[in-house]
């Protein structure tokens, strides 16, 4: 097999596997952001009307639409490559058995990266859909989200894949969850513009993956282009590689001796 | 015979540690073509790390593996696509059905799916578990997990199987079926290294043992080579109400039982006698009522004991 390639059947396997499960997986995937959606949107909507971004109003089930999916991809994608990921590695012991044909840890990390990836790239297209379906979204721009938003998966499964190659059990992603997720979730744009948050809070959450995530789709949805879009792919491009590196140093420390 | 044709698989001076402690020292062995390596220890002898190594998976401090011409690490994928592996765990996968197991395992060797469809029915034939083809592992007994492990194994045709404790936990009649089927693929010139701690096991298909503890080789040879080399032929033990009387020093030597036995041996409230003429002793045994003994030729087990001691270890 090709050395490109070799993550293809382990990716298969996933995906044969998901097959059997994908309708009930869907409804639970698609389910929660959309209450989020629903709750929030309508009722908070209500309440706020429109939100002032960049000097120019916008309604506030737009701004969260827009906020919502990006945090979707995020969780969709960490969710597989933390929970999922780690019951093939260390419960079923899946990777063990792959690896005793000719592939390599790299190839079975690789694939389960991408796999990731995909599914949250699955959940975003139904939300996707059904804003759409519910008028929310208007714009053809947000076509050019869909490629953005797998980038966004692609970021937020390799980040995850470094607490994968940590975890002892579950419970240790309950911190990720806790510590690194959900603040990040307030800290991003998606519920509330940025430029309500405190100076120092702010420098902070500038950098934020998911505040680059937001800043990307957003414009989007809002039938703009991105200001700054190369310079907001960079920061993820950089947050994907670095932490690939360090997830597949992990990963093979993981499994030497 | 069979040593006389170029080694299939070669493993040579293997050392490991973990942690500066040495898990496998100096082990060297190779496995001819159709040839069954029986890799004999205690747990914690560093059987299991020797197979890894073997893989490819774990990386020796010293020494190397060579297999079908080629070494390990630089060859790795290539001689992981003629090895076929059963590891002491099943990693079946538990949303899969029998049939699905194998096909997903075999497109992890790169082969066409129609080609291994037409592996898939002689391969659950094969493994008992034809009728079993759309159940899942879940619904398995342990036999057939096994089997099913074995069948998985052989999906690509390979030249060389690593069995690590292929029947540990299975039922007898499960054994016995998991014996037949690797007898018959020794029969079809596949090779074997296999590590077992059932001595039973090992004599009935390992051509060769290497016995191993603490990561060191302490014998090598055929099982019956091995026993003629370490043993007494003849073995009567010696249990009973009256045993524990017997066996205290004194009652010993003035029964004049030592005299009549090479070696004794201790275990509980029995007593081993091993030696080369085991009738003066039997005699001997009859004078004291209360005892029950059992006369029968030394075997692996009785071996396997010498070599590595009758004391259960720390790390077991």
């Amino acid at each position: 097999m090709r050395r490109h390639l070799r993550f293809w059947p382990v990716f298969q396997r996933n995906l044969l596997v998901w097959r059997k499960l994908a309708i009930p997986s869907l409804v639970a995937n698609i389910a929660e952001p959309l209450m989020w959606l629903v709750a929030f949107g309508y009722g908070l909507g209500a309440l706020v009307g429109e939100v002032v971004l960049d000097g120019q109003s916008v309604p506030y089930i737009l701004f969260l639409a827009s906020g919502s999916v990006c945090m979707s991809a995020m969780n969709a994608a960490t969710f597989e490559a933390l929970y999922s990921a780690f019951s093939r590695m260390h419960v079923q012991k899946t990777w063990d058995g792959i690896l005793n044909a000719p592939l390599r840890l790299d190839d079975v990390l690789l694939a389960e990266m991408l796999w990731a990836a995909f599914k949250s790239l699955f959940t975003v297209t139904a939300i996707l859909l059904v804003m759409t379906g519910l008028g929310i979204v208007h714009s053809w721009k947000i076509l050019l989200a869909w490629p953005l938003l797998l980038a966004v998966g692609i970021t937020f499964s390799c980040l995850a894949l470094i607490f994968n190659a940590l975890a002892k059990g579950y419970d240790f992603f309950t911190y990720y969850f806790t510590l690194f997720l959900t603040p990040m979730m307030f800290l991003s744009g998606v519920f509330f513009p940025r430029d309500q948050l405190p100076t120092a809070v702010r420098v902070v959450s500038d950098w934020l993956p998911l505040t680059q995530a937001v800043a990307l789709v957003r414009p989007l949805f809002l039938d703009r282009w991105p200001e700054q879009g190369w310079l907001h792919l960079a920061v993820l491009a950089i947050y994907a590689g670095v932490a690939w590196c360090i997830a597949l140093h992990l990963t093979r420390r993981r499994f030497a001796g | 015979m069979q040593a006389m044709s170029a080694p299939l698989f070669e493993c040579h001076q293997l050392s490991k540690h973990y942690d500066g402690k040495p898990v496998v020292q100096d082990l060297s062995f190779q496995i001819a073509p159709g040839e069954c390596l029986g890799l004999i220890g205690p747990n914690g002898a560093g059987k299991t790390t020797t197979l890894r190594m073997c893989l490819g998976l774990s990386r020796p401090d010293q020494g190397q593996v060579r297999a079908f011409g080629l070494s390990m690490p630089q060859d790795d994928l290539a001689i992981k696509s003629r090895l076929g592996v059963v590891s002491q765990f099943d990693s079946l996968d538990p949303d899969f059905t029998c049939a699905e197991n194998l096909l997903v395992f075999g497109r992890y060797f790169g082969l066409p799916d129609r080609e291994i469809r037409a592996r898939i029915p002689a391969l659950l034939e094969f493994a008992a578990l034809t009728h079993k083809a759309d159940a899942r592992p879940g619904e398995l007994s342990g036999g057939m997990k096994r089997r099913l492990s074995l069948a998985r194994a052989l999906i690509h045709q390979p030249d060389v199987l690593l069995l690590d404790e292929p029947t540990t936990g299975l039922d007898p009649q499960a054994r016995h079926l998991m014996w037949e089927r690797l007898q018959q693929l020794l029969q079809q010139g596949k090779s074997i290294l296999l590590t077992t701690h059932f001595m039973d096991e090992a004599e009935r298909l390992c051509h060769r043992l290497l016995v191993v503890d603490r990561g060191r080789e302490i014998a090598q040879g055929t099982p019956r080579a091995l026993i003629a080399q370490h043993l007494e032929p003849d073995v009567v033990e010696v249990y009973g109400r009256d045993a524990q009387h017997l066996i205290a020093d004194e009652a010993m030597d003035s029964a004049g039982l030592r005299a009549l036995a090479q070696r004794i041996e201790r275990s509980g409230d029995t007593v081993f006698f091993y030696t080369h003429d085991a009738r003066p002793l039997l005699a001997a045994l009859s004078q004291h009522s209360g005892l029950r003994t059992l006369h029968r030729p030394a075997n692996l087990e009785d071996l396997f004991l010498k070599l590595t001691g009758r004391q259960i270890r720390q790390e077991a």
